[in-house]
Parts: structure tokens; sequence; C-alpha cells
């Protein structure tokens, strides 16, 4: 049978986590999804998805049976990192009551796998693990081999039970028989029944526990394939020749520069997309660093000085998100109002990794080995910039270094794609630490005005939020590869900006998918109030501006910014009606789940009710605080609230973040100690991000290009105790939970800098200069 | 290009390179090595760190006409079929996300606690000073590096 497996399909067989012996062993399980005719053109073959990432309505896409009883599982949700892959794992195993050891997981590969468009978001569970999706097909699978097996063995179906991949009559367990006798090697030709019921977590025995991650032996042996490790016969090498500045395009390119390099075989110009293909990749390397090429100047961008300022100048596209009508009459009858400021610049993935992607075009078809964590929309995207039809491209996921939102990943498989078009042969492209860093999406830059009015009880009665966001580019999706910089350089336009003033008024519920709403607000719109809070005077305008850096999701993008703002303000009134933090935020929601993390935070810190700052025992020397923020993650994918403690060298400008409490909510747990990793990695991100991350530039160019000049923790650096409590909660949905303990983090540490110094920091990163700047202000 | 005996993981290796190719290209491309990895190429990661008699060396910087003697990558921890205790602790901690960045981390411990078997957490840190993990695995990493150190010196 294998050698009815292409050579490529073999190896993303080897890829998808298992070994081509194993796979041997586990006969039949391809057949299902596979015949022989499809395999020889598999490129032809895509599953009953179409183009919009919805998944398939067909069992047969999920989920096939082998002879030997082996469960192959197929999903559009990839491992970057984030422990999904062991956890899918789990999740086929216990809704098909089969071992862990008896599941094969094949991710992301558009000739096998449904369309599940983009892993992003923390949107993986609740996408796989409700009642839809990979969930849904283990249900109606196991249902299915229950049906199946009543009728073999004229047992009542509500007489079985299905376990270890044999189906046993409950009054008679000699009356038996295993999933590969039932239906192994065949297809199950059933859809995806709605109907399926889902085990609950009461019954788990495999989901809900802590199944160590089954990639990390090969990782700390070295011997797991990453992209950067795939290799194909006959492969070359490629670099790319980014311009020097932002805006600049090719005038000319001098191909006698590296004539003479050994190994060279092509320079590669197309628009002002700059190549160079050799035989080594050292040779590419230093081909692309001689190669001459001719710009034209570029832009002159904006004063870093003057960033935010500038954002407000620009033409832009309005949205309201809520608006009561009458918050300028309530704020004119409060009887205090509060405005503040808060600044978060743009930041970066700075993946450890530079991206790297193989790519083998031939003709009319191509396969591409790429680290996206959007397998069928670069499989389109790149079908654009190649001119072929998609059903003629595979992308086959390989993982990359960890990616965080859309890192360089993209845009290599483009610069591999095109430069394996222009020589007919298998190319690796392998990006510079400068052409990442100076030419990635990086998060948005953002500046957030706020007023807030209080009554005479200091009550929260009126909340008003505006904000100033620059966007360019972003994800491709399926059909905007300018989005990126490389579709951009060979002529390809990211998502306009269309402006828009003013903004049409809100007519659909609140979406607060980007947790633009703080969490205090009511959210009503029309008849519906969807927000986590009780104050109904209200307003979320947002204002989207051109920015002149691609910009694209890191994670938790936007929702960071927004959280950042909207807690460090709550604090500021819950300080200024001399309230104590958590209290003040507890009276003015209306969400139980959040009210409930709050809590549990509070109380796993030992948390002592008091209003902020602290009674400060001296100015200068050390100071110690601690401070409380929490979130409705995308408004209803997880809840998580976090305390900070923190000293802060008033001399140096230095913070040190000792202790940090989570609690988080993010429904029934698949994974614990996968849970635990995903929150410390987040909230340890987030540190980094909050002291000292920040994309910088001059005149005409980034100038953050290196780990001297992007500022990010090392591993030695001191990592705070973190306790954290999880609130597993059996009744509800599945959220994810791989990005909401980032959103809170600089909210938790700014209020709690202000909590020991009274000093308030309105603007990312918390440098020690800032620091220093605002302790002497605020002492003269 | 020039012909070059590397001792890699205990075995040798001819390879044919200009002299200025760094070791890390040789590893990853002539040897098919993938523990250590391309990060930075400035030697500000470690991503691409192997072990040169005894020292933490960064492969991305390091011209392969200037290496003489055993080098020793992600790879080579181990010397049979059995995981090195480091590799274990590791494992134990479950001290992984992504896992690009563990040369760096792994190799630059193992090299550091072999000179300095006695090494507190200070210095530890110290050592991992110039080591980056973006995915933020730190406080796992610290931990298993810990029991490692424990574990050898007990």
């Amino acid at each position: 049978m294998t050698s009815q497996l292409t050579a490529d399909a073999r190896t993303a067989l080897t890829r998808a986590g298992f070994s081509r012996r194993a796979f041997l062993k586990g006969s039949g399980a391809l057949v299902v999804a596979f015949s022989s005719a499809e395999l020889s053109n598999g490129l032809d073959r895509v599953f009953a998805q179409g183009f919009n990432g919805a998944g398939s309505s067909q069992l047969d896409s999920w989920i096939a049976v082998g002879r030997d009883g082996i469960v192959t599982a197929y999903t559009g949700k990839c491992e970057f990192g984030q422990g999904l892959y062991t956890a899918q794992m789990q999740l086929v195993a216990e809704e098909m009551c089969v071992p862990l050891d008896r599941v094969r997981l094949i991710q992301c590969d558009t000739s096998m796998t449904p369309d599940q468009g983009t892993t992003s978001g923390q949107q993986s569970h609740p996408a796989n693990f409700n009642r839809a999706n990979l969930a849904l097909a283990g249900a109606t699978a196991r249902e299915s081999l229950i049906r199946l097996a009543s009728a073999r063995l004229s047992v009542p179906a509500a007489d079985l039970v299905a376990r270890d991949g044999v189906i046993a009559s409950s009054a008679n367990p000699s009356r038996r028989i295993a999933y590969g006798e039932l239906i192994g090697g065949q297809r199950f030709d059933l859809r995806l029944d709605a109907n399926a019921r889902r085990k609950h977590p009461r019954e788990w025995t495999i989901l809900g526990t802590s199944v160590p991650r089954v990639d990390m032996r090969d990782m700390v042996t070295g011997r797991f394939e990453f992209v950067h490790n795939v290799k194909v016969p006959g492969m070359l090498h490629g670099r790319v020749v980014r311009p020097p500045e932002i805006g600049a395009t090719v005038s000319r390119v001098d191909e006698s520069s590296v004539r003479d390099m050994p190994g060279l075989v092509k320079v590669v110009v197309k628009g002002n997309f700059v190549g160079v293909v050799a035989q080594k990749p050292w040779q590419a390397t230093q081909a692309a660093e001689r190669l001459n090429v001719i710009w034209t100047r570029g832009a002159v961008l904006p004063p870093q000085a003057s960033l935010y300022s500038e954002l407000r100048k620009q033409p832009a596209r309005d949205t309201l998100l809520v608006d009561s009508g009458d918050v300028e009459a309530r704020l004119a009858s409060a009887a205090a109002v509060l405005r503040s400021t808060y600044r978060h610049p743009y930041q970066m993935h700075g993946s450890v990794g530079s991206s790297c992607a193989v790519a083998d075009v031939q003709g009319d078809r191509a396969t591409l080995w790429s680290a996206t964590q959007s397998a069928y929309p670069t499989r389109n995207t790149t079908a654009m910039l190649l001119g072929l039809e998609p059903e003629r491209i595979r992308v086959v996921y390989v993982r990359g270094s960890g990616c965080y939102g859309i890192n360089g990943a993209d845009t290599v498989t483009y610069d591999a794609a095109l430069l394996s078009q222009a020589v007919g042969r298998p190319v690796r492209v392998q990006l510079s630490r400068r052409d990442e860093m100076a030419w990635e999406n990086y998060g948005n830059a953002f500046v957030i005005d706020q007023r807030v009015g209080v009554d005479g009880s200091g009550n929260i009665t009126v909340w008003d939020y505006e904000a100033w966001s620059a966007a360019r580019g972003g994800r491709p999706g399926y059909n905007t590869p300018g989005n990126v910089v490389t579709g951009f350089l060979v002529g390809a336009r990211p998502a306009p900006i269309v402006p828009r003033t003013p903004a049409p008024p809100p007519d659909t519920p609140l979406n607060n998918n980007l947790n633009t709403a703080p969490s205090y607000i009511a959210g009503r719109v029309g008849d519906a109030a969807r927000g986590a809070g009780l104050v109904r005077s209200e307003r979320v305008l947002s204002h989207r501006v051109v920015s002149p850096f691609f910009t694209g999701p890191l994670r938790a993008p936007e929702r960071l910014q927004n959280t950042f703002a909207h807690e460090c303000f709550m604090d500021e009134v819950a300080a200024h009606v001399k309230a104590d933090p958590v209290e003040y935020r507890l009276r003015h929601l209306n969400h139980a789940r959040l009210s409930a993390a709050i809590r549990a935070a509070a109380k796993a810190a030992n948390w002592e009710p008091r209003p902020s700052p602290r009674p400060r025992s001296s100015r200068g020397g050390l100071a110690t605080g601690r401070g409380i923020s929490c979130v409705c993650y995308e408004g209803d994918n997880g809840y998580v609230a976090m305390v900070a403690e923190v000293s802060v060298d008033q001399n140096t400008g230095q913070i040190q973040v000792t202790r940090i409490v989570v609690a988080q909510d993010s429904g029934p747990i698949s994974n614990p100690d996968g849970m635990r990793s995903q929150i410390e990695g987040g909230t340890l991100q987030g540190i980094s991000r909050a002291l000292g991350e920040e994309v910088t530039w001059d005149e005409r160019r980034i100038t953050s290009v290196d780990w001297r000049s992007y500022r990010s923790l090392p591993v030695g650096f001191l990592p705070p105790r973190m306790d954290i409590v999880l609130l597993n909660q059996t009744d509800v949905d599945a959220c994810g939970s791989g990005e909401a303990s980032i959103t809170v983090v600089a909210a938790a540490i700014g209020n709690a800098v202000f909590d020991a110094t009274g000093v308030r920091l309105r603007e990312v990163p918390f440098t020690p200069e800032r620091v220093r700047a605002a302790v002497r202000a605020n002492s003269e | 290009m020039s012909l070059f005996t590397l001792r890699v993981n205990g075995r040798s290796h001819e390879v044919d390179a200009d002299p200025s190719t760094p070791l890390l290209y040789v590893l990853s491309d002539d040897l098919d090595l993938k523990g250590p990895k391309f990060g930075c190429g400035l030697g500000q990661c470690g991503a691409c760190t192997v072990v040169v008699n005894g020292q933490a060396t960064r492969s991305c910087m390091t011209p392969v006409n200037t290496v003489k003697g055993e080098i020793t990558t992600l790879e080579g921890l181990a010397t049979s079929a059995e995981l090195h205790p480091l590799q274990q602790a590791f494992i134990d901690e479950q001290a992984v996300q992504c896992g690009f960045c563990l040369s760096g981390v792994m190799l630059t411990a193992k090299a550091f606690l072999d000179r300095n078997p006695r090494a507190t957490d200070e210095q530890i840190q110290q050592a991992l000073s110039g080591v980056l993990c973006r995915c933020f695995g730190n406080a796992r990493m610290l931990k298993a590096i810990r029991r490692y150190a424990d574990g050898r010196t007990a």
C-alpha cells in the first residue's frame, strides 16, 4: 500500500508526527482517506471543504480507522508550541474511546486535512473542542461504531460499551468486536451528526489530564524536524534582498556584482522583490550581501517621538461599537470627571528563529513546506503570486520557531515560492535577522483617550473610550498577499483602509472580539446589552489610520493594548474615589465568571483590601506594591484576572516583578499542565513586552533589527513566583487559553507600580528611563 | 572550497566547504544535524549553540576553519539510547514550548554546570543571560536546570 503513497505524502506523514514504520504498521487508515487514484493525483484531491475555512461536514475528512484499529485524525488547527497537538490527540482518544498511543494526528496539509483557515486567537479550543469539527467528528464516529457493532453483534446499542477500541456487551463482555473489524479500511460515509453526544468532562479519562507533550522527547534530543530542517532532493538555497528603506523601489540590479561568486545560480528580480539562489546556503548569504541593488529613496517616516500625535492627524476609518448618545451630558453632570491618555507602541513577534520555508514549484504545480498558521489561505495567496491554480498547490505545515501571530512565516513562504518558480527547482529560504525584524507585521501602535464620570457615591456613571490605532496589511487571508512584505514587493497591495468619518451608529449587538469595550460598560445596542458591566452611559469609538509599517496579529492583538488602557484607567478611577481596586471592579461588573476569576486571584494573592497607592514610608529607594487587572478575553473566550506584585527602585527606575497570581476560567480544561504552561509563558512574555519591548525607527528605516536594539528579557532573567489558579468549569463550552494571560500583564504591573509609588505609567514599555522620569515628575 | 575534518558527537566527518562558512551551516546543511538552529546569525540568541571542547560556542559566528576539537550538538548530549539527565529534567518539567531555543538553553547550561557543578541559581541565571526563549518557558527551564544540577551533585 505504501507504494501508492507519493514521496511527499510519505514525508508529510513522517512530519505529521509518526514514523513511516508506524505508518506501515498502521495499515489501512489512509486508504480510507486516499484511494491510490487520489494519491497519484493528490494535488487535485481536496476534501469536501471549501475555501472559507469552514472545516468539513464529512466525517471521513476528520477521522479514519485502520484495519489494526489505529485511529487517524485530520485537523486544520496546528501546533506551534502551545501544546495543541497533544491536546487534540487527547480529544480524539477520549471521544473515540481508544488509548492515546492508538491515535495518529495529521495537521494542516492541504492535500489531507480540512480547511480550518488560520490557527490563531486562542480559537482552536472553541473550534475543535466543543460541538463541531474535530470533537463532533470523534463523537459521530464513536456512535457510528456502536451502531455498526449493534448490528453485527445483535445487541441493542444501549447495552454496548466502547473501551480501548473495542465495543462489548455490558451484560456479556465476551460478545465484543474491535473497531478495526467493524470499519477498518472503509469509509464511514456519514455527515457529522450535530446530535452526537460529546462526553461530559465528568466522564473524561484522557482529556482533562496532564498528558505530557508527545513531541518533547524528539525536541530535547535535537531530532525534531522543523521547517528549517526540511530537505528535498535537488534543493537550492535562496536569500532575499529587501529594500534598505521603507518605500524604496528598485532602480537597477547590477548582476555583475555577483557574477563571479561560486555557486550562484540566479539573481531573481520581480518588481521590487529581489533575491538570489545558490547551491549552498553560505553562498546565498554572501551573494545577497554582495549584490549591488540601486534603490530609490524611501518615504520619510513620522518621527518616533511624535508618533502618537501623528496618529490623531491621519484620515481615519471610524467605528462606533457602542454609543448610548448621552455621554457628553452625563459627563457634564458628573460629580467628578477623570481623563487619561494611554499609549502602546509597535511591538514585534521577534521569533527566536528567523523564518524559513521550502518551495518546489514545477510548472503548474507546487509544494510548499511552511510554518504558516494558515495552510489553506497561504495556498490561495501563493497561487495568486505564482499565477497558478490553488488546487495545484499543496501546503504542508511543518513547525517553525514560535510565532505568537504572523511572524515572517507567511512572507518567507512567498519568498521561497517566487525563487523556486524562477529557477524551476526546490528552494529553501531563510531570512536574515534584520529581514525578519525590519519587515515583519508588528503589533499595532495605539493611543487611547478615556473619560469617566463618577457620581457622589464614587460610582462610575459614564465611560467614554476613543482610540487611534495604526494598521497596514495583516494576515493575507485567502486573497490579500499584499498584506505582507513579499506580496507587496511583487506588486500586490495591502487591504485598504477606507477613511470614514463620522462612524455610522452601531446597529448590531456588541461583539467585543477585540476587547475594544472595557469590561465595566453595559454594551447596549438596541435591546441587547452584551457588555460585562453595569455602566449604561457609554461610547466606544475607534479611529483606524494607515501605518507606515506592516502590522498584524501579535499575541492578544489589540486586546492587550485596549486592556492596558481600560484596566489602568479603572485603577485610576478607583484610586480617585479611594476604593479598593478589587471591590471597585466587582462593584461595576455584571459578569459572574469574570467576577469569580477576580475573587479567586485576590484570594490566592491574600489581597489586602485598601485603596491604592499604599501609604508610603519614604520617597526614593525601593517601593513595593500590588495591582490587579482582568479581562473577558475576546468578550467571551476565557476569563482571567491577574495580581502582580512589584518592587520598584525609584532611583534607577528598575521594576522587578516579584510575584504573579493568575486565576483563569477557560471552561473545561483539556490538559491542566498544558494550560499552566501557556499561562506562564504568556505572563512572562507579557512582562518582557511591558518592561522593554518597542519597535524603533529613524527618519527612514527601522532601527530595532536585532537583539541588541530590540530588548527581550533573556532566559536568565529572574522570573517572578507564579501562582496559577485554574478555574475548571465543566458545564460550559471550552475556551482558549493561549492569549488571555498576556492581555492583562501590562495593566497589572502598571497598577502595582502605582500602588508602590503613586506614579501612574501610561506608556508601554515601562523602561527605567520612563519610570525614573515619572517618579521625578511626581515628586516635583 | 577546502576539506575539513570535524569531530562531531564522537564521529569524524570530512566536509568540503568555503573556509569562512560558519560552523552552523556545515552542521545543518552538510551533516544534516537538526539540533543547532539559525536564530540570528549574530551570536545574540543562542539557538545555534554547540559545545566545542567543553565550551558553549555560538556556531553561527564560528568559521569552520577555526574549529579544532570535539563538537557536541544537542543530538550528541546522550551517549546511549538513554536520555541525558538534563534532557530527562526538561521532560520532567515539561520545559518546552516551540522547542527552537533548546540548543542554546540546554547546552549553555550543560557546559556551565560541567565547569561549575555547585552553581547557585543566580550563577545559572547569569550564565543564561545571553540566551533567548521567546515562548518564555524560562521558569520551567530554570527549574529543569536546577533539577539536573541537584541530581548530578547528589
